[in-house]
């Protein structure tokens, strides 16, 4: 039961994010992007990672999809669809990333993880906000130090100069 | 329960198409998106080796989340840059912004 729960959402998960890249229109693409992310919160969820997939949810479909539904917007000629969608060198990345797939899938499958089917503690969230003030909080610090740096440099780099 | 090598190789397969969409791509937000893609792909794999590996410590999830945060950085700057880049040459065409090459 889980694994087809498991394989239709790693399908629909592939199968946007392949849409993702070879839509002709880059707003499709971007509406391709919101239903992998949304797979990708199923899977988090197959994981027991709740927390993770309602942050998911809210980060990278409320916010960065939004984000680039705005660029797309706001760039006019990137909601046309005529014109080629790939570079000159497509041919060469396809190849390459074909290949790097296969090594890939050539090494997971001969490795033999060390797997430990432990249930996952109730008081989960309540570790990882733990760990966050405690042994992490150097990077918890540091993550907020570089979002406002982000939002400062977003901000001046998209200002209108005269 | 659900085998890890599959959580891996879907992880892989999403990593490969990001790849492809990112050096691809013609167009910059296109590009981005297909950046985006790896790191979801990234964050499957940690989340899978923290439900099958040490799952009492949390450090798999919370690298996730420090990823998450990083990605959400990436993509502000990302989009801030495309469009102040199209304010000036009026194109978002990765082939047609290259005055730094040499």
């Amino acid at each position: 039961m889980l694994q087809a729960v498991f394989i239709v959402l790693s399908l629909v998960t592939l199968g946007s994010a392949a849409m993702v890249v070879t839509s002709r229109s880059l707003f499709r693409s971007a509406l391709w992007l919101i239903l992998a992310f949304f797979g990708i919160a199923g899977i988090f969820i197959l994981l027991h990672a709740e927390f993770l997939a309602v942050v998911q949810v809210l980060i990278y479909i409320g916010a960065i999809s939004t984000l680039i539904i705005f660029a797309i917007m706001l760039s006019r000629n990137a909601m046309d669809v005529k014109g080629q969608r790939f570079n000159e060198q497509w041919g060469v990345v396809a190849g390459f990333s074909i290949l790097l797939f296969v090594i890939l899938l050539a090494l997971l499958t001969r490795v033999q993880w060390h797997v430990t089917a432990e249930p996952v503690p109730p008081d989960a969230i309540a570790r990882l906000g733990g760990a966050f003030v405690g042994p992490y909080v150097v990077p918890f610090e540091v993550a907020s130090v570089l979002l406002v740096v982000a939002m400062i440099g977003a901000i001046i780099i998209a200002r209108e100069r005269e | 329960m659900i085998p890890l090598t599959w959580y891996l190789v879907v992880a892989a397969g999403l990593f490969c198409i990001g790849l492809y969409g990112a050096l691809a791509r013609r167009n910059a937000v296109g590009v981005l998106m297909g950046i985006e893609l790896m790191l979801n792909a990234v964050n499957i794999n940690m989340v899978a080796f923290w439900r099958y590996g040490a799952v009492a410590q949390m450090t798999g999830q919370l690298f996730a989340i420090f990823v998450i945060t990083v990605a959400a950085a990436e993509a502000a700057v990302g989009l801030a840059l495309i469009i102040a880049i199209y304010r000036q040459r009026r194109t978002v065409n990765v082939e047609e912004i290259d005055s730094m090459k040499g």
